[in-house]
């Protein structure tokens, strides 16, 4: 039940009634039970949802770590459903940028090393490599800290060298996954005002949150509930969200 | 292509880096297979020396030279009919000698008797026992490899007219002549005496193969005078060309035939033996040493690749949300699978090269305490081990990093 969308581009992310079962003992789980969605280049959306919502499942989905267990999943045009292993990796390295609420760095590498880690998967040679990864570096104001490993960085510096991470092969997506979650308030807002820019610059930003501060920067906002899409609309509309943001946020 | 070497490349900075992290754990898993590669380089060694020994021993009956004797030289289950075979005289040589003369275009050079008894050796107050004891004529020089330090072989005048002379062994004299010259001076065998003319070169021993470090070579003549008895003889004689040993082989049977005055349906009453004979009686028994020996060296290195195995899974279990981080960033199975193997790997081979180093020192050593055991490094062992360091990284890294590539990305990312 999309209300409003803000048509930006072509369609990036085009999911069709996919489901997920998992299968827990005896126990048959339907983490997602037919949802569909379409994702333009140069949106800023939200997934909302409590825990057991399946918002875990569909951003996993969303970002090609696992395969939906029946429905179409299109990503630029290309079924990802039928994929094989290496090729979900071919599209995580490329057209996907991962942003996680842990930051998921390297901890005995440099930022520059980390930030060099999807380019070496991609084949780049060493010296573009570096310069590459020094410009992206320097884009998320950490020009001065490319040399310094994880431990000699504060919260929200380590957040944006995932964030240069992220950008650094040019993805057709960002995915963060509770981007703010384990920094401060005010450090949080620094990452938030980062992911605006970015977007502002174009990019496509997906935000998986159950805090409603956060999903309050997107410019559409998606409820899941049980499995299911609850509701869909453009911006942050507080009389809509907020009783569900408070549901949500524990 | 390109993606693969980048991808080795930074597998490699990874492993480099994770050995320093870890230095305490990575220093004690290698120490399993530096132990394994010391016991297997050891033994290598080892085997390589006692195959030396074994062709250093072998070559002293000299790779050109046939030797007719009653016994063949390999085991047999019909020994009945050997034993009653007529004795080798000593006087074959001579008629053999006429034959080979009268061949055109032989294949045999000259035909030399030796006889021989176990004796002692006495000098002042210093005495040898079981010498060596050779009756021979002058010619022997021609099919021996033995070489005098000082003096002389005996000449074709001692050897024809019998004279009281000897030729000893290098321990014979160091035993009888600790602190004087032996040339000139007189020794006792079987109460007769003696007198040296030369001395041996060293030649060394090994497992109490043949050596002529222990022997006494006197002229035939002589030797019949005193000890003529129960002595045993043979023939040896000099091929021409030794890569036509089988045609020479068949000359001088044919010879022999004719010396024995065999008629064509008889068969042979005496055997023509040459080194490759010994050889191939040898070799299995140095075979099965090697094998044994490689084998239960080889098990020491097993433990080690169990110890790197253990580590390397330890290793992926620590690191499976890194690995899930690497799965998201868009590295494929056999990046993950790579990465493993040559932590492994490098494991493997820093504890092949110290443990090289080490088994370089302990060689050196040992080659410095005992300087008779044969002991013999050679480059090709360097290369082996480090082959097999590399083998053992593989093999132990397999498992583990197979297990790596598989994680689910999910998974691995939720891991704590």
């Amino acid at each position: 039940m999309s209300l409003v969308t803000r048509l930006t581009g072509p369609v990036v992310i085009d999911i069709e009634n996919i489901t997920k079962d998992y299968v827990m003992g005896e126990e048959v789980v339907h983490a997602l039970r037919g949802v569909t969605l379409k994702i333009h280049r140069n949106e800023y959306i939200a997934i909302m949802g409590p825990s057991g919502s399946g918002k875990s499942t569909l951003m996993n989905m969303l970002g090609c770590l696992d395969t939906p267990t029946s429905g179409r999943y299109e990503f630029n045009s290309k079924s990802v459903a039928e994929m094989d292993d290496d090729e979900l990796a071919a599209v995580r390295n490329r057209e996907i940028g991962f942003v996680f609420q842990t930051f998921n760095l390297l901890p005995r590498s440099t930022s520059l090393r980390n930030v060099e880690l999807p380019l070496i998967y991609a084949g780049i040679e060493p010296g573009r490599r570096m310069e590459r990864a020094t410009q992206v570096l320097t884009d998320v104001g950490l020009g001065d800290r490319i040399h310094h490993k994880p431990n000699e960085l504060s919260g929200g510096q380590r957040q944006r060298v995932a964030i240069a991470r992220a950008l650094v092969n040019g993805p057709s997506i960002i995915l963060a996954d509770e981007p703010t979650g384990n920094l401060d308030s005010k450090t949080g807002e620094e990452i938030m005002d980062l992911l605006e820019r970015l977007y502002e610059r174009g990019n496509t930003i997906i935000l998986v949150t159950h805090e409603r501060d956060i999903a309050a920067h997107a410019r559409r906002t998606v409820h899941l509930r049980d499995g299911l899409i609850e509701m869909d609309h453009a911006g942050f509309i507080p009389e809509l969200d907020l009783p569900i943001a408070e549901m949500t946020s524990t | 292509m390109k993606r693969f070497l980048y991808e080795l490349s930074e597998s490699w900075k990874i492993a480099a880096a994770q050995m320093r992290s870890n230095l305490t754990r990575s220093t004690l898993t290698a120490l399993g297979v530096i132990i394994g590669i010391i016991a297997v380089t050891l033994m290598g060694t080892a085997v390589n020396g006692i195959s030396i020994g074994f062709d250093k021993s072998m070559a002293v009956l000299g790779d050109d030279v046939l030797y007719v004797t009653q016994w063949p030289w390999k085991p047999v289950d019909d020994w009945w009919n050997y034993r009653d075979r007529k004795k080798i005289k000593t006087e074959y040589a001579e008629t053999l000698n006429r034959m080979i003369a009268a061949t055109p275009n032989s294949n045999l050079v000259i035909a030399v008797p030796t006889s021989n008894f176990m004796r002692s050796i006495k000098y002042g107050g210093n005495q040898v026992n079981n010498v060596f004891v050779l009756g021979t004529t002058s010619d022997f020089i021609v099919t021996s490899t033995i070489d005098c330090t000082s003096g002389r072989f005996f000449n074709e005048l001692e050897s024809r007219g019998g004279a009281n002379v000897v030729v000893i062994g290098y321990d014979v004299a160091d035993a009888l002549f600790p602190s004087e010259n032996p040339i000139d001076k007189s020794v006792l065998i079987n109460g007769q005496l003696f007198k040296v003319v030369g001395v041996n070169t060293r030649q060394g021993t090994f497992l109490g193969l043949f050596s002529w470090d222990s022997m006494a070579a006197m002229p035939l003549a002589a030797f019949n005078k005193y000890f003529s008895a129960k002595s045993d003889s043979d023939v040896r004689v000099k091929v021409k060309d030794k890569t036509r040993l089988a045609d020479a082989k068949d000359e001088l049977t044919g010879l022999m035939r004719r010396v024995r005055g065999l008629p064509p349906e008889k068969k042979e009453d005496f055997s023509i033996n040459e080194q490759q004979a010994f050889k191939s009686t040898l070799d299995p028994v140095k075979n099965s040493i090697a094998i044994a020996g490689l084998f239960i060296t080889g098990l020491s290195l097993f433990v080690g690749a169990i110890g790197i195995m253990n580590i390397t899974f330890v290793s992926v279990k620590e690191r499976t949300k890194e690995i899930g981080t690497r799965k998201a960033l868009g590295a494929r199975r056999r990046t993950i699978l790579l990465q493993f193997l040559i932590e492994s790997t490098a494991l493997c081979l820093l504890g092949g090269f110290i443990g090289l180093v080490f088994a370089y020192l302990m060689c050196f050593g040992i080659g410095k305490a005992f300087p008779s055991f044969p002991i013999h490094f050679s480059v090709g062992l360097v290369l082996l081990s480090m082959i097999v360091s590399i083998f053992t990284g593989l093999f132990s890294g397999f498992a583990p990093a197979w297990t790596a590539s598989r994680l689910d990305p999910v998974a691995a990312l939720r891991y704590e």
